[in-house]
């Protein structure tokens, strides 16, 4: 085996340029979004692919890219598939990067050992299994890329559905949108009570105007809600009612003890206004 | 032996928890206050633990107890200054105090008893 290893640095060496040429034609052919990434750069990432895998390759054999020898080009390829990844090509194209050099390097590889069929064989094999590991490398960082960006997005969604608002002295509103689960729940809990602290708040209105469907989980996550709130000396008012979710709630016989509900923040908000001793001007 | 200081005003007691509360520590409370209450005719309790920042089942479920027996010697409890993460906790707990009153500082707390005492005056 070891003998094999010996041919592939040196083809890369004799052939780089055409190389080059061959595969970098090839990834423009293939490719269905060509717009998406520009020439240039794409011939500088395949050249600085070419020379660390070269230097890589002459040092380290090609049986195994976890070595140290590889780290500079493992690392080029994160960054290529990373920056794939958030440029929004699909997997198979950014894997594609690595893969559509076989044909190119299978055609020297032939040109070069064409007359010896063992040794063709033998290096072609260690080329295959080389550049599937490098291909799978990309894929792997290009899912992990992904992954983050739907982290982060979820976290943005977390942060931004559930504002919590200064109606008027005293009185604060949550108007929630979005399905309720125990995560968020958690998270408008903290930021309602911290928020009562924080204004001196004796009432706080949730609006539900936004929650698609209510059922007894949901039920129970806004009565604890409710209940923090009560602990601290501040009043709840659930609002935003809708005819939908009035028919669920009793459909579940789900029991919303002595919590005062209105129909609309509206109405929430005058009995709020009541509640704080302010006489509404009528009629108006 | 330390304990909790318990000081009168006009017609009411004032508790204002500053440590950390141990079960013995809670207990006498319960001893004191009851007495207190008794001795002074206090119409109500103003409990003030907005320096409390870790809380028990037990810490819980006496503030509940401690209600009802001024409850029935006359008294109303109000509790004030509860911090988010004790009520978190208490909530998570099972402990939702039914029966106590709770105000956001003592001041409210104040305006609290004083309206509750007017009112059962007037009735």
């Amino acid at each position: 085996m070891a003998v094999s290893l010996t041919h592939l640095p040196r083809i890369l060496e004799r052939h780089g340029d055409a190389l080059l040429a061959d595969w970098i034609r090839e990834q423009l052919q293939a490719k269905s979004r060509t717009g998406a990434i520009k020439e240039g750069e794409l011939r500088e990432q395949c050249a600085e692919f070419l020379r660390l895998l070269r230097e890589a390759t002459a040092k380290g054999g090609t049986s195994d890219v976890s070595r140290p020898e590889f780290e500079p080009l493992r690392e080029l390829l994160a960054n290529v598939s990373r920056s794939r990844g958030v440029q929004g090509f699909s997997p198979s194209e950014t894997a594609k990067f690595v893969f559509s050099f076989k044909r190119p390097l299978f055609m020297r590889l032939r040109e070069e050992l064409g007359r010896d069929a063992v040794a063709l064989a033998d290096e072609t094999w260690a080329v295959t299994e080389l550049l599937d590991e490098l291909g799978l490398l990309t894929t792997e960082t290009y899912q992990k890329t992904r992954e983050a960006v739907i982290a982060r997005q979820q976290e943005e969604m977390l942060e931004l559905s559930t504002p919590v608002v200064k109606l008027w002295d005293g009185i604060l509103a949550l108007p929630m949108i979005g399905t309720l689960d125990s995560n968020r729940t958690q998270v408008v809990m903290e930021t309602l009570l911290e928020k009562i602290v924080e204004t001196g708040s004796e009432v706080a209105i949730i609006d539900i105007t936004g929650v698609p469907t209510v059922d007894t989980l949901v039920a129970q996550h806004l009565m604890k809600t409710v209940a923090a709130a009560r602990l601290m000396g501040a009043e709840c008012i659930i609002s935003g009612i809708r005819p939908a979710i009035a028919q669920t709630i009793v459909h579940l016989a789900i029991d919303l003890g002595n919590v005062i509900t209105k129909a609309n923040l509206a109405d929430a908000f005058k009995t709020a206004l009541d509640k704080r001793g302010m006489a509404q001007v009528p009629g108006r | 032996m330390d304990r909790i200081p318990i000081l009168r005003m006009g017609e009411f007691l004032l508790v204002t928890i500053q440590v950390d509360m141990h079960d013995q520590l809670a207990l006498t409370l319960q001893d004191d206050l009851t007495a207190q209450i008794t001795r002074t005719g206090a119409r109500g309790v103003l409990i003030d633990i907005s320096s409390l920042d870790v809380v028990d089942s037990f810490i819980g479920r006496m503030l509940g107890s401690i209600a009802s027996m001024a409850r029935l010697m006359n008294a109303e409890t109000v509790v004030v200054g509860m911090q988010p993460s004790v009520a978190i906790t208490l909530v998570e707990l099972g402990l939702t105090l039914h029966g106590i009153r709770t105000a956001l500082d003592v001041e409210k707390g104040m305006a609290l008893l004083r309206a509750s005492a007017a009112g059962r005056r007037r009735a």
